[in-house]
């Protein structure tokens, strides 16, 4: 499934799909399956200090942001040209991918903002989520390697 | 006098005269009347020209319904004692309302409706510095986080509940600042100086940032006064409710970046070869 490549908007679908994906992953998945439906990590955990409450609420705003931002952009590609549905599918899987490993590695792990959840053992749900993660990524990739457009040659 | 001796008896709205209290209700009703009844006068005045948009006087009309949701009736009657009350008309009265009522454009309606001369007049007024720095979204923004940071975190929210002329202030800046700060990012009126599409948009993360994590702070450290399943409560309405505007205001910002951008209908045509 080769297309001649339109540069601008070749690189904006990839763009728009990472946007979306890392968007919901941050706040649908994130703020409506565990904080909302599960509350395994809940909106405010007690143990977080005010630096890390104030940086929860750029995440937090940041993640509205780019969900909106990568909707509007793909919205604003599928009126100028066909849209490669399954190469901006890849890309939303690499943005979820990309955003769980990172939450899972970085906030959960290194930083230890937040855990996935309570007073249980930790490894069977880090092995889960980061797991998870990869094999996200791993997929979005595939799929964005595949389905990239011919190169023009220069 | 016949208080019984509790100390904490005078910290209610009966503080003060009720006399005062209910003329404040007075006044914002008159203010509601006048609003309305200058909307349909500008429907009228205007009649002659392109016929107003009808979702326009509708969201006008909703915004005004929401304003009074926010200062009168059951919700500011239940706010006296009740923190998440309190929140839910604050919801209302700041952030709600101001969104239907800016993209009511009621400053095209005015400029459409008024005689020449007081248009020009009113052109000069939102041109002027003042309403330049005050319309900014930075400047519009730090009033809106800055007064929510200070009724919350200070003893503002308590003495509001005491003192009348405390909470007519409080009431107003929160509607006024909500209008200003809503208008600055995703204003339909004609704005002069309209800040660039990545200057509202940063400004509209760190409020989102700012609204999030104060309703977080609120959380675990309500206003004095205020219970702790209440205060608990009045959070969460915060931090969702907000949230339900914030994303509202979030597709409108992008809405308008998708109708600004456009593309043009046809390429331009070749107009001569070589």
């Amino acid at each position: 499934m080769r297309t001649p490549s339109d540069a601008p908007s070749a690189r904006r679908i990839v763009l728009s799909g990472v946007l979306f994906g890392c968007g919901i992953a941050a706040s649908m998945i994130d703020l409506f399956i565990f904080h909302l439906a599960l509350q395994w990590h809940h909106f405010y955990d007690l143990s977080t200090t005010e630096v890390a409450l104030t940086a929860d609420g750029f995440f937090h705003a940041f993640g509205w942001f780019i969900t909106i931002w990568g909707l509007f952009l793909l919205a604003d590609i599928r009126r100028r040209a066909a849209v490669p549905w399954t190469r901006w599918t890849g890309a939303v899987l690499t943005g979820v991918g990309f955003f769980q490993l990172l939450d899972g590695v970085l906030s959960h792990k290194v930083l230890g903002i937040h855990q996935i959840r309570y007073g249980v053992d930790l490894f069977l749900y880090d092995l889960a989520w980061i797991g998870s993660a990869v094999a996200l990524l791993l997929i979005g990739l595939l799929i964005l390697r595949r389905t990239r457009p011919a190169q023009v040659p220069a | 006098m016949d208080h019984h001796g509790e100390p904490l008896e005078g910290l209610g709205p009966q503080a003060a005269d009720p006399l005062i209290w209910a003329g404040l209700d007075v006044v914002v009703v008159l203010l509601l009347l006048v609003a309305a009844l200058a909307h349909a006068a500008g429907l009228w005045a205007a009649r002659s020209r392109s016929p107003w948009p009808r979702h326009r006087s509708l969201l006008f009309y909703l915004g005004l319904i929401c304003a009074a949701a926010g200062l009168l009736g059951p919700i500011p009657a239940a706010a006296h004692s009740s923190f998440t009350a309190h929140m839910l008309g604050h919801l209302f009265l700041g952030m709600v309302a101001p969104v239907l009522l800016v993209r009511s454009a009621p400053v095209t309606l005015a400029l459409r409706a008024l005689p020449v001369h007081a248009a020009r007049v009113l052109t000069r007024v939102l041109r002027s510095p003042g309403v330049r720095v005050v319309s900014h979204p930075i400047t519009a923004g730090a009033l809106n986080a800055g007064g929510l940071w200070l009724l919350y975190t200070t003893d503002l929210y308590q003495v509001m509940h005491v003192s009348p002329l405390a909470y007519a202030v409080v009431h107003l800046h929160i509607f006024a600042a909500g209008y200003l700060f809503t208008a600055s990012v995703v204003g339909v009126d004609p704005d002069p100086h309209r800040a660039s599409m990545p200057m509202r948009s940063a400004v509209l993360i760190l409020f989102i940032a700012a609204h999030s994590a104060l309703a977080k702070w609120l959380y675990a450290h309500p206003p004095q006064g205020v219970e702790t399943g209440d205060g608990q409560a009045g959070a969460q309405l915060m931090y969702y409710g907000g949230d339900a505007v914030d994303l509202a205001v979030l597709v409108l910002l992008f809405a308008g970046w998708y109708s600004a951008t456009r593309p043009r209908a046809a390429p331009r045509p070749v107009l001569s070869r070589g």
